[in-house]
């Protein structure tokens, strides 16, 4: 059987590229005839797996992590966006092991969504686990936060060798208390930017008011001391180091902490290089979707990824409005949480200046519903994305644009601008 | 006083972010109703500033002046409210509250038999009834306004709702609930379900009425797609204070579509 699997998980994952479509199918074909490949493939590493969860920036952050091992000469195996359900992870390991099932790789750093890392971690032991975040996600789907931060929890105990835990965060901060075998590393921020960051539980603290810092909070292994329009400070080692960033959005930035966190602990083949690290991190860009920028008409379009509150809230906090055409995009997909409650728990007033010029998705009614109750002007409104993208493009041709989109909107917003402009191919 | 401030030395404080948009101009108001948010710090998990953010925009548009208090653990419990409305929390925000919300249950109660118009959702539902028996057998004693009782179950129900109530006619919302709610002779349902499962797997009810209070699983936020929900709260609040309500004229047209595409949404 484990001679067959391989060649025949392969050749479905050919056949279902060549038909367009399916990433997950040959992974489901290759687990059903071979439970035991994933975890077999993956036990070869050097250097282990690591796994990134956490509910916001899990794609960017995975990333960069791998970037950053790259920069340090190690081969990286990771699950390119969308798949990080076990089935996607396999799937990947198909496209890059070669026929006889051997994975070159030195070590293997997998985005998973929560719930499905729990699966994956019983069945693959991490050596290392880098938890972002616990927000209010999809609360349809995991139920409620406290039991999100038990699944990340779980993640932390099978993790064999360090789990890099978000200082700021006080449900991943605490999970340490519950760890006794594995080494515990921090990512944190400076006490100027802890305001810009409201977790759920503060999320009716006053704007700029400061958050009380946790009595006592541990060492960082690595802290963001500032951000700048396209610069930062990093501290590290008792230094603090200046470095350029293509990256956009202050939470993006903060998840450059938690990637150098995880890339300083694993251990290269040669001796830590700290410049190329800093050179990598500084040549990062978004990851799709992620505040990534595309060109249209000459002018810069960015698609900002919209998933719950605090993301939003972020991501009009980072991009702001002045002098862009706005357009907002609501699909309630499974992907992108079905309760439209959590368009409540934003607030628009950045947007009243300007206005929003187009809205669009299959609830782009509740959301000029929010908007109205916000006294935010609207432009035009049609839950049909293609024509509303083109109205949107059209209306605004002389502007620099934006559009904030739920994950399944973005797919498809990103599907019909392919068809004007030049759009990165997602495999 | 701007109409969202708070009268001086109150003890209530407005101290969070949420805000209501500034009134672009000083309008003559026919009167003033004080709005109390029960909880907010411990229970707004689920767009619960949507349905406090609805109550006083549509006040406004009816040409009143809302004032915005809230009420946490903790606090002196303010006097003289017209309209209250409260949340759901998780497990862990129903602890913090629990042993305040039973001191507090004299105070409630006879706002609510008095008729002051109340909106409690999910988590304040449950503990408004008589108690919350968990999945494990504890008893958390609720303050037994509602004659309901809950019980919790292993069961999730998630998902779009719509309601046929005999008051507000067709109610849109999105339940995500594993306590079972049972209503006793002392309340009315607050509608028939049909779509999704409401108070619990078997009734086809959901929701529940008693007075002027109304106790409901929908989330959405609740009151922006159903405004004849909220105006009968705001109506009832400003005839119990001023004796006669005067309706202005809010534009429903963005409501009256996000129900006509809420309704066609899947379960």
């Amino acid at each position: 059987m484990l001679y067959f699997s391989v060649p025949l998980g392969k050749l479905v994952r050919r056949v279902s590229r060549l038909r367009g479509g399916g990433s997950a199918l040959p992974g489901l074909v290759v687990e059903k005839i071979d439970p035991g490949f994933m975890q077999r493939t993956l036990s070869t590493l050097p250097l282990g797996v690591a796994v990134v969860s956490g509910t916001n920036g899990k794609t960017t952050t995975t990333k960069m992590v791998v970037e950053l091992l790259e920069s340090q000469g190690l081969k990286v195996f990771t699950n390119r966006t969308g798949s990080n359900f076990t089935r996607g992870v396999a799937a990947a390991l198909l496209g890059e092991v070669d026929w006889r099932g051997r994975l070159q790789a030195d070590v293997a750093v997998l985005e998973l969504d929560e719930a499905h890392a729990v699966h994956f971690v019983n069945r693959v032991p991490p050596r290392y686990s880098l938890l972002l975040n616990v927000l209010r996600d999809q609360l349809d789907r995991f139920g409620e936060i406290d039991k999100t931060a038990q699944l990340l929890e779980h993640i932390a105990s099978k993790t064999t060798g360090t789990v890099v835990l978000n200082r700021e965060d006080p449900r991943v901060a605490r999970i340490a208390d519950s760890l006794d075998g594995p080494e515990v590393l921090y990512f944190g921020l400076d006490d100027s930017l802890l305001s810009t960051f409201p977790n759920d539980d503060e999320m009716r603290a006053a704007p700029g008011s400061p958050v009380p810092p946790a009595p006592a909070r541990p060492h960082a292994d690595v802290v963001l001391r500032r951000v700048g329009p396209d610069d930062a400070d990093f501290e590290y080692d008792g230094e603090t180091v200046t470095t350029a960033m293509l990256l956009r959005g202050v939470y993006n930035i903060f998840n450059a902490a938690a990637a150098l966190t995880l890339a300083r602990a694993i251990p290269a083949r040669a001796a830590a290089d700290n410049a190329g690290l800093l050179a990598a991190l500084s040549r990062v860009a978004p990851a799709f979707g992620r505040g990534e920028s595309l060109v249209v008409d000459g002018l810069p379009l960015e698609l900002v990824l919209v998933k719950n509150p605090s993301g939003f809230r972020l991501g009009l906090k980072s991009f702001p409005a002045a002098g862009y055409a706005t357009m907002i995009a609501i699909n309630d997909n499974y992907a992108d949480g079905r309760d439209m409650s959590w368009l409540w728990d934003v607030e628009f007033d950045t947007l009243r200046e300007g206005g929003v010029d187009q809205l669009t998705g299959s609830r782009a009614y509740d959301m000029a519903l929010r908007l109205q109750y916000d006294d935010v002007a609207i432009g035009a409104v049609n839950t049909e994305i293609a024509p509303a993208l083109a109205g949107f493009i059209s209306g605004a041709r002389d502007k620099p644009k934006r559009i904030f989109c739920t994950y399944t909107a973005m797919l498809a917003i990103r599907r019909e601008l392919s068809k004007i402009t030049t759009v990165e191919v997602v495999s | 006083m701007t109409p969202q401030s708070q009268p001086a030395g109150s003890g209530h404080e407005l101290s969070f972010g949420h805000e209501l948009p500034p009134l672009d101009s000083a309008e003559a108001s026919k009167g003033t109703i004080r709005i109390l948010q029960l909880y907010p710090r411990d229970m707004n998990i689920y767009g619960d500033w949507g349905n406090a953010l609805v109550l006083a925009q549509r006040l406004r548009w009816h040409g009143y002046t809302p004032e915005l208090l809230e009420y946490n653990v903790g606090d002196d419990f303010p006097s003289d409210v017209d309209l209250i409305v409260g949340g759901g929390g998780q497990d862990s925000g129903q602890l913090v509250i629990q042993d305040d919300l039973l001191a507090r249950e004299s105070t409630l109660r006879e706002l609510a038999e008095d008729g002051t118009p109340m909106l409690v959702i999910c988590g304040l539902y449950q503990l408004f009834g008589k108690f919350f028996k968990t999945r494990t057998g504890a008893v958390i004693p609720g303050i037994g306004i509602l004659d309901v009782e809950t019980h919790g179950t292993e069961e999730r129900l998630i998902g779009n709702v719509s309601v046929s109530s005999p008051e507000f006619g067709t109610i849109l919302g999105y339940e995500n609930h594993s306590g079972q709610t049972t209503l006793g002779p002392g309340v009315a349902p607050l509608g028939a379900t049909a779509k999704g499962t409401g108070n619990n797997s078997t009734s086809g009810q959901e929701g529940a009425r008693y007075r002027n209070v109304v106790a409901s699983y929908l989330h959405g936020s609740l009151l922006p797609k159903n405004p004849a929900l909220a105006d009968f709260l705001v109506r009832t609040a400003v005839e119990r204070k001023y004796g006669s309500f005067t309706s202005g004229a809010p534009d429903d047209s963005y409501a009256a579509l996000a129900r006509e595409h809420a309704a066609r949404r899947p379960r």
